[in-house]
């Protein structure tokens, strides 16, 4: 079947399988900063945002987006140059592979604090990431990172 | 010191956070035939009879490979430098298949659904055998793991595959049974002996194994892996497969984290040898089911130690026994258990006696293999929890009886000679340990002397400070070699190429540093390149905790070459001799100051118009000895009195890895090896079925630190310097995971006096402890 994706911008038809992930049809539209971390819904690392709101690729059948808009990393990623730019002054991308999706979760939650829907407290924002798994990091250094650019004390 | 003890940002953060296409899957041809595997659903069996007719009739299956029609060649996975110190004890698939998730077929097909429909057509029958799945009841168990007649080692590793045993090993110093027998008849002495042990742990990085393979317009097999071990890869799949090693290349593209996961091979070996077969690209990316049922495991152990010491604190005697899973295959079986001493044992070098010995046994588990603090970990949670009892029975506090015994600078081990890895080890005088001030620091960090043994409560819960201190390597002495060519381009900046394999961890912007530092040049200015076989040179790859020291002194050697070539082209381009010259970075220029060149025209110069040539140096290491980092660690818990649940509220770390190459990064190395030691020791656990099947097999089930279970983390690293590393540095890559363990489990015995003596510490144990 046919559906339509309007795609970090671009509307564009795409041939899918009624079984189709969407996380398996944005990778194979060449949007690959979307990750396969597993195949249950329990790493973040398919993150993406569907109108604005993020939904774990993975986990979403691509049939369901016909009409809607989507959001990768790509899209994003010069919108987000100042967080891409602290991130890596402290070191806190090891090997990257969570990465884009922290980078979408971050930029949903900015908008939230923005709408006063989340909070900006430490709390409030290391429990609305918390489904986005890393096993390099330990976590810490993106926090200094995220806390930083969001003006955290 | 301008490069390098700076943090500059990841030279592959541009990428990497904008989620460029930078890994194995991302990168395989979009034509590439995609391979699946079927895989054993019982935990021993022999296959009887395999029908894949059904299978390869089907529409889009290019290739179906059973053992019947793969080269029956014998090999190691491991991962390691030739000889290996592992046994040859598998094949690309065999008729014995001996876990579940061993390979069985594989299928090749246009696309993943149709290979996964073939699959399920291929029809297998099994004579089901009975498996082994206690580690303590596989020497002479009746089923034996490996029978066939092909498996071998390449020198004795103590291998006797008739009782199931991969490998053991055997030291003493001293006479330990008389030492300990001494200590337990002096009323001046106590003696301990105590039993622990440690779980298998799933690696869990967030990239699954992943490779691609393909054929060159050369005709040369290209293998693309999210290795390792990108040159171990080569000579394996040129042995395996009887390709000379001239005619494969293997590439590794960014990975997502290894953690020694990625030193052992995994789809390497089917997917090179149906693109060899079929000369078209093929990939295979495991599913994180198959990485967590297929890949490897940290090793299980069991430790039996014995202390002897005197009632003032001076230790007498240490003996420990261990014995250690290596599940189906003997992936570092070897290796693993003698770390398990080699790395823990020389913290305390100033006892009469010492004994290490070990058994590794085959069972029907997953296989297991090299993870980060491989040994270490396992063997630090057993003496540091020892000590801790030991500290208790002599009435001291447990930082006192450290400080009276741990190891200093310009003090030796004669463990250091004896034990290696996988053979013997060199004698080593340690010329860099801080330890001491670590410990004292982190009592100051962590408030340890206001904190401990008060017991503060908080409704059901009560607080607990425990303490560990932990040593590592840094490489393996005389075997480990790294290299590194450096070239000058026509602007002054230069090329970096070296094989070491940055998984992540930030080491080719740390070698970059180190290159910068050599030559005296800003790390803007190199540009690297890594783990190419056919453009990088040598390097074992990343493991052991070797290429800050290893991959990094070839590094320093290459630059100071380059440095001298400089000069030396600078000083004939100025008509002068090159003692007469000197060069800031920028310019070379007469001490005078009479005459200059800039680098930029002197390359320029060099390439295209005067005395012209290319410019390039090399460096090889091997390092002579490997200097251990050490790291004091001080947890703080609170215990729920109520639920058994344990909490640690702070984490302080004090490190001793000589110069922190980049001290950002170094820490971010630091944290995460807290935070996965962390989850070793309260949650992470591979758990079987009774009939081996594993059931931690998704994120569901195996649950690893999220952020919330993060604590405050403090780390520090101490001034130190190691004369034989590069500008100072020794190590960082494992030695932050070895602490946890031993430092919770001890804090959990000061909040509520349980001694947990097995991995993980779940919140039953610690409630039924409390209720005994
Ligand atoms: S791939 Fe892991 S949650 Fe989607
Ligand atoms: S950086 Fe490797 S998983 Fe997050």
């Amino acid at each position: 079947m046919k559906i339509n994706l309007k795609i970090n911008g671009v509307w564009k038809e795409v041939e899918i399988d009624p079984s189709d992930y969407l996380l398996d049809v944005l990778r194979r539209e060449g949007y690959l900063s979307v990750k396969k971390g597993c195949d249950t819904g329990t790493c973040g690392a398919c993150t993406v945002l569907r109108d604005g709101y993020p939904i774990l690729s993975c986990a979403t059948l691509a049939s369901t987006c016909d009409g809607h808009e989507i959001t990768t990393a790509e899209g994003i990623a010069d919108e987000m140059e100042d967080y891409i730019k602290i991130l890596a002054e402290e070191g806190a991308e090891q090997c990257g592979f969570c990465s884009p999706a922290l980078l979408v979760m971050l930029y949903a939650l900015k908008k939230e604090i923005e709408n006063g829907k989340v909070k900006k407290t430490k709390e409030d924002i290391r429990r609305y990431l918390v489904g986005n798994l890393c096993r390099c990091t330990g976590y810490v250094g993106q926090e200094r990172a995220i806390f930083r650019y969001l003006g955290v004390e | 010191m301008r490069e390098v003890k700076k943090s500059i940002p990841k030279k592959d953060s541009y990428g990497l956070i904008r989620g460029l296409p930078v890994y194995a899957d991302d990168l395989a041809p979009k034509d590439s035939l995609v391979m699946k595997v079927l895989r054993s659903p019982h935990a021993f069996a022999r296959i009887k009879d395999i029908d894949t007719s059904e299978a390869e009739k089907m529409k889009g299956v290019h290739l179906v490979l059973t053992y019947k029609n793969v080269p029956r060649r014998i090999i190691t996975r491991a991962g390691q430098g030739f000889p290996e110190p592992s046994p040859y004890d598998k094949f690309i698939l065999d008729e014995y298949v001996r876990y579940v998730g061993d390979e069985v077929a594989a299928v090749v097909a246009d696309n993943e659904r149709i290979a996964e429909e073939a699959l399920k057509k291929i029809k297998v029958e099994y004579e089901v055998l009975e498996p082994v799945l206690d580690f303590e009841k596989a020497e002479g168990h009746p089923s034996i793991i490996h029978p066939e007649e092909e498996s071998f080692a390449q020198f004795d590793i103590g291998r006797d595959p008739q009782k199931n045993i991969a490998a053991s090993y055997q030291m003493e110093i001293g006479d330990v049974d008389k030492l300990i027998k001494e200590c337990e008849e002096d009323p001046d002495c106590v003696v301990i002996r105590e039993r622990f042990y440690t779980q298998a742990q799933a690696h869990a990085m967030m990239e699954p194994h992943a490779s691609y393979a393909y054929i060159d317009m050369s005709g040369r097999l290209v293998i693309v892996t999210s290795t390792q071990t990108p040159f171990h890869v080569r000579r394996q799949v040129a042995m395996v497969l009887d390709i000379p090693i001239k005619n494969i290349r293997v590439i590794k593209p960014r990975i997502g984290g290894g953690f020694g996961g990625k030193q052992a091979l995994h789809g390497e070996l089917l997917v090179s040898y149906a693109a060899w077969k079929l000369k078209k690209p093929v990939k295979l990316v495991y599913t994180r089911k198959e990485v967590f049922e297929a890949t490897y495991t940290r090793h299980p152990m069991r430790f039996d130690v014995t202390i002897g010491a005197k009632n003032d604190g001076t230790l007498k005697v240490i003996d420990f026994e261990v014995l250690s899973d290596t599940g189906a295959y003997g992936e570092h079986a070897l290796t693993v258990l003698m770390v398990a001493g080699s790395k823990t044992l020389p913290l305390y070098n100033k006892v009469d006696g010492v004994r290490f010995k070990g058994k590794v046994v085959y069972t029907n588990h997953v296989p297991a293999g090299a993870y980060r603090g491989y040994g270490a970990i396992q063997g630090n949670f057993a003496l540091e929890s020892a000590m801790d009892i030991l500290a208790e029975k002599l009435g001291m506090d447990p930082v006192e009886l450290r400080l009276k015994n741990v190891i200093r600078e310009g003090e030796t081990s004669e463990i250091f000679k004896i034990m290696g890895e996988g053979r013997e080890g060199v004698e080593m005088i340690i010329k860099s340990c801080k330890l001491e001030e670590a410990i004292n620091r982190g009592v100051e960090l962590s408030g340890w002397k206001k904190k401990r043994g008060k017991k503060e409560k908080n409704g059901s819960k009560v607080k607990g400070m425990g303490f560990a201190v932990a040593m590592q390597g840094s490489g393996i002495a005389n075997v480990d070699m790294g290299s590194a060519i450096i070239k000058l381009n026509d602007d002054g900046s230069f090329n970096l190429l070296v094989g070491a394999t940055d998984l992540g961890t930030g080491s080719d912007t740390i070698l970059a540093q180190i290159a910068a530092e050599a030559i005296g040049v800003s790390s803007d200015d190199i540009v690297v390149y890594s783990s190419d076989t056919d453009l990088t040179p040598f390097d074992v790859g990343a493991y052991a905790s070797s290429t800050t020291y290893v991959s990094g002194n070839a590094v320093k050697i290459a630059g100071e070459k380059m440095r001298k070539l400089i000069i030396k082209e600078g000083a004939q381009k100025l008509g002068v001799s090159k003692d007469e010259v000197e060069f800031d970075g920028k310019v070379i220029k007469t001490k005078d100051g009479s005459k200059s060149v800039t680098l930029k025209d002197l390359a320029t110069v060099l390439y295209y118009t005067e005395n012209q040539k290319q410019l390039v140096a090399d460096g090889s290491f091997v390092g002579p000895e490997s200097p251990p980092p050490y790291a004091a660690a001080f947890a703080e818990v609170e215990v729920d009195t109520e639920t058994g649940k344990v909490d640690v509220l702070k984490y302080t770390i004090v490190m001793d890895i000589g110069t922190p190459i980049n001290p950002n990064l170094a820490r971010i190395q630091a944290e995460g090896g807290v935070v996965q030691g962390i989850g070793m020791t309260l949650f992470e656990d591979v758990k079987y079925s009774e009939d081996g099947r594993l059931l931690t097999n998704t994120f569901m089930y195996y649950k690893v630190p999220s952020r919330l279970d993060v604590p405050e983390l403090v780390v520090e690293f101490v001034e130190s310097y190691e004369p034989t590393g590069p500008f100072g540095a020794k190590s960082v890559g494992e030695i932050g995971i070895d602490t946890p363990p031993a430092a919770i489990a001890n804090a959990i015995y000061d909040a509520v006096g349980v001694r947990i003596k097995s991995l993980p510490i779940t919140p039953e144990k610690v409630f039924f402890g409390m209720n005994k």
